[in-house]
């Protein structure tokens, strides 16, 4: 019988009730550090979402998406330093100046291809960096300490630890919603018929270039808000959010977790950063036993966790 | 009479010292089906390429319905109603057949600047989509993935995506290569049936399908046109037999 519990969708839903009952586990255990951790992770999750939807469905290979992460960021900070605490102009602001950021990266770097394209945009992620660190009034490279986290006219306390984990969540089940609309839409069908061979996409009378920069600038402005919620959930930003390594974690989640699937960067996100975690508590090396694994899964596991995830059903499904 | 549907005067290509295209010059009548046969490297592909936009032109201009095109990027030409196939098959083979045929349609029902909906329950897509795939006989195929297709059966999608544009003429590069002959049989009566409804330009290898569908032939060899004319013309001309026809013993 082919059910309607197969693993893939097991698995899926023991997420989804995993992260939303998480806090009342905290609140029977005290465990106070798992929700810090898992606030950090779906926040991380949200960023790979966003990316998952350029380098998953659009196949836009984009090597500088933490740079969003920090204008986001920077964007809540700056303007808190400034004596500006209202989440309603601090995210908004932080939305349209990475989605601004976006569309003028997008507009030069999508007329290239393949390694230019994946240089390029690594080039603007890193001057964004340099940009960031040299702002002395903002703190420069020791970067910017937020005393008082977005205020949303007693709507919602961000200091409140479980209110601000719900948030998160449920801007990251929003956002999962948002990129299932878009990529099943006709505009999805643009972008992911592009991913898959762009000449034909022309050849059939598809502008291409302005359905990609439209789609890097949606996917930009959802990296920003995930910087939002980084800058208020640290309290504090740096340059160091936006270094390049950081779009490398990100690109490790999408992949990890299953590049062009709606759940893969929540799972990647996920096994990424609690691996990190357990395995930096066991040796001080834990990226020695973190890369084999991450290579293992690259090598056999096409598709990644949720690649895995998907074959299993199909055998399941025809046994 | 009444100005040609497509027209092309003096149209070049250059590929470094190699002249791939050497100021042709035809036209085809709206309604007719036009081949162009010549042996390989003659420059059919690239001329293909250069109609439909992929390539840009060193000189020489492109009239399409009476509008100067010459300049015009590939997507603008396919609005127009100038489709393609390709010669090597181009789809998305990750998407159904359906899709494939789906998006086809999509790229002509205005901008597809939505977000919302879902696409694969739009009927307005889809049902046209479907009535394409019943035109060249891949109907029972529709929900297959694309990469699950046959090679046959990948030339016939790719018509399918031409006509789905509804587009008022087609640029067809070798639809029957590589088919079987049952496969190349039936390309052959939907051609036909092709015919009266659409303008046709046709590069095709297989010469008794040629003869078989051509109104006009135009033979090319190192990019420039040798011979232009009826099918008949072309069988009895001397200087198209010692280039390319004798090699091949055509039956007459």
């Amino acid at each position: 019988m082919k059910g309607v519990l197969t693993p893939r969708r097991v698995v899926t839903a023991a997420f989804v009730i995993g992260l939303a009952l998480l806090p009342l586990y905290v609140s029977l255990t005290g465990d106070r550090f798992a929700l810090t951790l898992f606030t950090r992770i779906i926040i991380l999750a949200l960023a790979a979402v966003s990316l998952n939807l350029i380098l998953g469905y659009g196949g836009m290979m984009s090597f500088g998406h933490a740079a969003y992460l920090g204008i986001g960021g920077y964007a809540v900070g700056i303007l808190a330093h400034e004596g500006i605490g209202s989440g309603f102009i601090q995210w908004p602001v932080a939305l349209a100046t990475s989605g601004l950021f976006a569309l003028v990266i997008g507009a030069l770097s999508l007329r290239t291809r393949g390694v230019y394209f994946i240089m390029i945009t690594l080039a603007f992620a890193q001057m964004a960096y340099y940009i960031v660190a040299g702002l002395a009034r903002y703190g420069g490279d020791d970067g910017l300490t937020i005393y008082k986290r977005s205020e949303f006219a007693g709507l919602i306390n961000l200091s409140n630890k479980t209110q601000f984990y719900y948030l998160c969540l449920a801007l990251l089940f929003a956002m999962l919603y948002l990129v299932w609309r878009i990529v099943n839409s006709r505009f999805g069908m643009v972008i992911q018929g592009a991913r898959l061979n762009d000449t034909r996409m022309r050849a059939i009378g598809f502008p291409t270039y302005r359905y990609k920069l439209t789609c890097f600038v949606i996917a930009g402005m959802m990296g920003g808000l995930a910087g939002a919620l980084i800058a208020n959930h640290t309290d504090f930003v740096s340059p160091a959010m936006m270094f390049w390594t950081r779009s490398g974690d990100l690109i490790v989640m999408v992949v990890l977790g299953g590049m062009g699937s709606l759940f893969g960067p929540v799972f990647g996100a996920v096994a990424l950063l609690v691996l990190e975690e357990v395995l930096s508590g066991v040796t001080e090396y834990w990226q020695i036993i973190l890369g084999p694994l991450l290579l293992l899964v690259v090598l056999f596991a096409r598709g990644g966790i949720d690649g895995l995830l998907r074959s299993l059903d199909a055998r399941l499904g025809r046994g | 009479m009444a100005e040609a549907l497509l027209q092309i005067g003096g149209l070049s290509k250059r590929f470094g010292g190699i002249i791939a295209s050497d100021a042709i010059t035809l036209e085809v009548p709206r309604g007719e089906l036009h081949a162009i046969i010549g042996p390989n490297g003659a420059g059919k592909t690239t001329l293909i390429a250069q109609l439909s936009g992929q390539l840009t032109s060193d000189a020489g201009r492109v009239r399409f319905a009476g509008e100067d095109i010459t300049e015009l990027p590939m997507y603008q030409r396919s609005i127009l109603g100038l489709a393609r196939s390709f010669q090597i098959t181009s789809l998305f083979l990750e998407f159904t057949a359906l899709d494939n045929v789906a998006l086809a349609v999509q790229s002509h029902a205005g901008h597809s600047f939505r977000f919302w909906r879902n696409a694969r329950y739009e009927r307005e897509l889809i049902e046209p989509a479907r009535a394409a795939l019943r035109r060249v006989g891949l109907e029972a195929r529709a929900d297959w993935c694309a990469s699950a297709l046959s090679h046959g059966e990948h030339r016939q999608l790719e018509l399918a995506m031409a006509l789905a544009s509804s587009p008022r003429m087609l640029l067809l590069d070798e639809p029957m290569a590589g088919m079987g002959p049952e496969e190349s049989a039936r390309m052959v009566k939907l051609l036909r049936e092709l015919k009266g409804e659409l303008t046709i330009l046709l590069i095709e290898h297989d010469m008794e399908a040629v003869f078989a569908l051509a109104d006009r032939i135009t033979v090319l060899v190192y990019g420039r046109v040798i011979a232009s004319g009826r099918p008949e013309e072309i069988r009895a001309n001397q200087q198209v037999r010692d280039a390319y026809l004798g090699e091949q013993e055509v039956a007459a």
